[in-house]
């Protein structure tokens, strides 16, 4: 993985001795939180409902067992004993202390990580795939063009005011791991009609009040393009986006009301005049950068794994946990294990120290102590033996760590809402929780594929509009009320749910989604899943069994 | 109308209250809501806030001093609105964490 050189250190440790002063000043009165507030922000912290909160990134999802390690101790030292990992790939914790920051920051830079772009009209930590570098149809690892677009981002003096935040993901293969649909940019690596690599460049998706899928505004770009296209992009958005009106000025608005044609015309316009200039990738540059992501040193295996096949036969837990949490990789020998850390009833995204600090131990015994955090809130060891998979299922098992329920009902995808989140207007974690414990494995394990997804409001944080059922938490008359979407979808077939209808109580709702489960079960044809049973035949055979009519 | 003043302390981010007895010359603060100086007219609500404010302004220990609507409950104030309810006692989802886990009652 990518290690700092002198001017990432430089860079890091700078920001620290200058908010620790920032800090210092504020706590002497010699600015205003007025004042003090876009300061705070640029560093990740924010005032919530409780307290502050502090939130750091995981660039494009990857860390090392050492960084758990630091994050397990920041939660354990500086919070409350616990960390929430957020859907774009970075951790939040919910009670640091104003005057303890600077350390905490101080102790993320000892590990190579930061809380810089967490917040504020910027260009925020660049997402990925969190198979990148393992899976099976990769064409080249996007981490390699994430770490491109950090360097690029951080601290771009063009973009570190835009009318709006910016978020971009990248993805490396043709299935979409990290929600590239619905980013302000979207990368997904192609090849072109040569066998060269590129990628489409996806522009204005997006979730919040106005949420839309991003359009394709260029099929194929090479990828030494990659930084003078984004350039492109970015300038014509700082020129054109609006600052008149916040709920309007993400890119996705703009898009919308230029108009696709002319919003590329003028991004191919700005790339024509700058992408022979210095933002064109020289080879030797992607190589230095390429280096950092060598794959560990993967041993010459069979593929076969007669310890892991006679376990699974005689074990229906751990087979369980095989057909529904790890996925091939593309080395023989390997596979890559996602760790569900929704066990029933728990917070969605939430961990304590001691599941992080065992997770960093497994990482060191079983991924060459590589981990990534995913975007639906859950961690991923990338590459993981497959004789070693059944004495890492008996260790995760330890600490409550082997629940089976990747992609199913139970995997929920949640924001903190209105138990912690001063935006929010309704409780989205006990919903989650609700839901979770209310079915069990086997039960999830017939239903099959499903993504849930809450938000406590309409930034849309829980991505609602992107779930199979999407839940959004709303204000009615002072009470909390939630509205129900069905057919969203965030992988590489993004689409946006509708709402069914009228809103349900916190009580209701969750007898909803026992109908609407009921619903596709009596309805599907084969092993086919709820999203495809639900664009099959449409919203009302759902509508007529929520409201007995349509 | 029964209101009384809610904030965040500078240095810890914690929800405090305008306490009991501010207004006689001495601001202070407190992190339970039954210590809150409590208003029940416009007039007096006006008052606490203007206090809470100047205190911002010259002891800088507490930010974003607002005022919310209460009621008397049991003995006990109460957050007419289930934000400020959650605001002043934690996470409905974490019952060991905020003043909840400290003395308060729902």
């Amino acid at each position: 993985m990518y290690r700092y050189d002198e001017f990432d250190h430089a860079l890091v440790q700078d920001r620290v001795t200058q908010f620790r002063r920032q800090v210092e000043r504020r706590m002497k009165g010699e600015i205003s939180e007025e004042q003090f507030r876009p300061l705070r922000l640029m560093n990740g912290l924010y005032l919530q409902l409780h307290a502050y909160m502090l939130r750091v990134a995981i660039p494009y999802g990857t860390l090392d067992s050492r960084q758990m390690r630091k994050l397990a101790y920041i939660a354990r030292r500086y919070d409350k004993g616990y960390g929430h990992f957020t859907t774009r790939q970075n951790i939040q914790y919910n009670w640091p202390k104003l005057e303890e920051t600077p350390d905490i920051l101080a102790e993320l830079a000892e590990v190579e990580m930061h809380a810089i772009q967490t917040s504020g009209n910027c260009i925020r930590n660049v997402t990925s795939d969190q198979y990148a570098g393992a899976a099976k149809n990769e064409i080249e690892d996007p981490r390699i063009w994430c770490e491109i677009a950090r360097q690029w981002s951080t601290l771009h003096p063009e973009f570190s005011f835009l009318p709006r935040k910016f978020k971009i993901a990248i993805t490396g293969c043709e299935n979409d791991r990290a929600a590239v649909k619905v980013h302000d940019i979207g990368m997904i690596m192609k090849r072109g009609a040569a066998g060269e690599v590129g990628f489409e460049v996806l522009v204005g998706g997006g979730l919040g009040r106005t949420p839309f899928v991003g359009k394709t505004i260029r099929e194929f770009l090479p990828k030494e393009h990659f930084l003078s296209y984004m350039e492109a992009i970015l300038r014509v958005y700082n020129q054109l986006g609006r600052r008149d009106n916040k709920y309007k000025a993400r890119i996705k608005v703009t898009l919308h009301e230029t108009g696709k044609e002319e919003f590329t015309r003028l991004v191919e316009e700005e790339w024509e005049a700058i992408k022979d200039s210095t933002l064109k990738l020289p080879k030797e540059e992607v190589d230095r950068i390429a280096a950092h992501f060598h794959p560990p040193a993967w041993k010459a295996l069979p593929n076969d794994a007669p310890t892991c096949d006679s376990r699974a036969a005689s074990d229906p837990e751990f087979a369980a946990w095989l057909r529904h949490n790890v996925e091939e990789h593309k080395t023989a020998g390997y596979a890559i294990v996602n760790i569900s850390v929704k066990p029933p009833g728990e917070p969605p995204g939430d961990v304590t120290d001691v599941p992080m600090e065992a997770m960093a131990e497994m990482a060191d015994a079983y991924s060459f102590s590589e981990l990534r955090v995913t975007h639906v809130q859950n961690v991923t060891l990338p590459h993981v033996e497959k004789e070693q998979l059944p004495a890492l299922f008996d260790d995760l098992a330890k600490h409550g760590l082997a629940t089976a329920n990747v992609g199913l009902v139970s995997d929920i995808i949640c924001c903190p809402g209105l138990d912690y989140c001063a935006l929010a207007n309704a409780r989205s974690i006990p919903v989650a929780q609700e839901l979770t414990k209310r079915y069990t494995l086997e039960r999830q394990q017939e239903i099959g594929d499903m993504q849930i997804k809450i938000s406590g409001c309409i930034n849309a944080c829980g991505h609602h509009h992107v779930g199979n059922i999407g839940i959004l938490g709303v204000d009615r008359k002072g009470e909390e009320h939630y509205q129900v979407q069905l057919g969203g979808s965030a992988s590489e077939d993004a689409s946006l749910g509708k709402i069914i209808g009228r809103g349900f109580t916190q009580d209701e709702v969750i007898e909803v989604v026992d109908k609407l489960l009921d619903t596709y079960l009596e309805l599907r044809e084969g092993e086919e899943a709820f999203i495809d049973t639900y664009r099959r035949v449409g919203m009302n055979p759902f509508k007529e069994r929520v409201y007995g009519t349509a | 109308m029964t209101q009384i003043v809610i904030a965040n302390y500078l240095g810890s981010g914690r929800v405090v209250f305008l306490a009991k007895g501010s207004g006689n010359g001495s601001v202070s603060w407190g992190e339970l809501i039954d210590t809150a100086e409590v208003a029940t007219d416009e007039d007096r609500a006006t008052a606490l806030l203007a206090l809470a404010e100047a205190d911002v302004a010259e002891r800088n220990v507490v930010m974003d001093p607002y005022l919310i609507d209460v009621e008397e409950e049991g003995g006990s104030l109460r957050p007419t609105k289930y934000r400020e309810a959650i605001r002043a006692l934690g996470p409905t989802v974490r019952q060991d964490l905020g003043k909840q886990a400290e003395g308060a009652e729902a």
